[in-house]
């Protein structure tokens, strides 16, 4: 299954779900300041391990950084 | 017998309670009252260990910080340092250019660090980086729609300074000069205007170059100032974040004061009675 993941194409095993997504990202899925949005819709931290992505879908996995 | 400390501590009460204790009324802002006038954003700067040294040193308990895609290869995060000091994450939307945009942001921020507060930035140009009035006012109305505390960084402009405290934004925060330009407060008689019309907090936000800047803003009434880069890319960050600090507590003293009004002329202050005649 081909996913867009922070603007670049990668494969991920069928059923992956956003919290597979959040990891294969580089992210620590257990720390905060994490967000996740599936074709800019939010996903809830609670929701990432049930949530099945489907192919062709953009992720953006995104977290805190400096800024004014 | 008190302390040296204690009784410059209780000096510095007697003087404006503010100034020991952070506020003598509180800096009422988004429902909560907070120590400190001075809200710091966390971009910038050279390393997170110069951060922390600045943060600390400019005795802000709100910092901003923003949300980007993951790097896997970054070292280090921003919000475990601020975590540490104990200081309060507000997110920010900065690089948005469409209501649309930062209405996603926004939520994304509110996910990822627990909180509805939100500082809007909606950006028309990345020349000047001036807010976009129309996009800001309606990603306000939606936020504030969706129960979000909304701090929105905004022009100096009086009436869309009404429009958005109108549409339930918990502040307004209008710009000095262009973010990162330096150039201080370019229109104080604006500032003033919306001071004077506001009935929700006013931060200075952007433009602030240098502790003078600061100090102008809070006696022109201004209820906070928010600025980054005067710190985070002066020569020494911690030394600036300091002064910026004491320039918010003396400007805020100042307004409390009271100046005394512009003259053209001289008024002496020593009597002219008693003047003896050395012929």
């Amino acid at each position: 299954m081909t996913i867009e993941l922070n603007g670049r194409t990668v494969e991920l095993s069928p059923g992956a779900t956003v919290a597979d997504a959040v990891i294969e990202a580089g992210a620590d899925g257990d720390s905060r300041g994490v967000a996740v949005a599936v074709d800019g819709q939010v996903i809830r931290r609670v929701d990432w391990g049930k949530t099945k992505l489907r192919s062709d879908q953009s992720v953006e996995v995104v977290r805190a950084v400096q800024g004014g | 017998m008190p302390s040296k400390v204690d009784s410059e501590a209780s000096a510095a009460e007697r003087v404006d309670p503010g100034i020991s204790r952070g506020d003598v009324d509180g800096f009422q802002l988004g429902g909560r009252i907070w120590g400190s006038r001075l809200i710091v954003g966390t971009g910038g700067f050279r390393s997170l260990e110069a951060m922390e040294r600045a943060l600390v040193a400019s005795g802000a308990e709100i910092v901003t910080v923003a949300l980007r895609r993951v790097d896997p290869l970054a070292r280090g995060s921003a919000l475990e340092v601020i975590d540490g000091l104990g200081l309060f994450a507000l997110p920010n939307t900065a690089g948005c250019y469409t209501a649309r945009d930062a209405v996603r942001t926004a939520q994304l921020a509110r996910e990822a660090f627990e909180t509805d507060w939100i500082k809007l930035e909606v950006i028309g140009d990345d020349r000047t980086l001036f807010p976009d009035a129309v996009e800001l006012l309606d990603a306000a109305q939606q936020l504030i729609d969706e129960g979000f505390t909304v701090l929105p960084y905004t022009n100096d402009d009086p009436i869309l300074a009404r429009r958005l405290q109108d549409a339930g934004c918990a502040a307004v925060m209008p710009l000095g000069s262009p973010i990162g330009s330096g150039m201080g407060i370019r229109n104080p008689y604006n500032i003033q205007i919306i001071v004077e019309s506001a009935s929700v907090p006013v931060v200075l936000d952007a433009g602030i170059g240098t502790p003078s800047d600061a100090a102008l803003a809070m006696e022109l009434g201004c209820n906070g100032v928010l600025l980054s880069s005067s710190v985070a890319r002066a020569k020494d960050p911690e030394r600036m974040a300091r002064a910026m600090r004491q320039a918010v507590e003396a400007g805020y003293a100042a307004r409390r004061a009271g100046r005394i009004p512009r003259k053209l002329h001289a008024e002496g202050s020593t009597p002219d009675q008693g003047l003896p005649d050395l012929g």
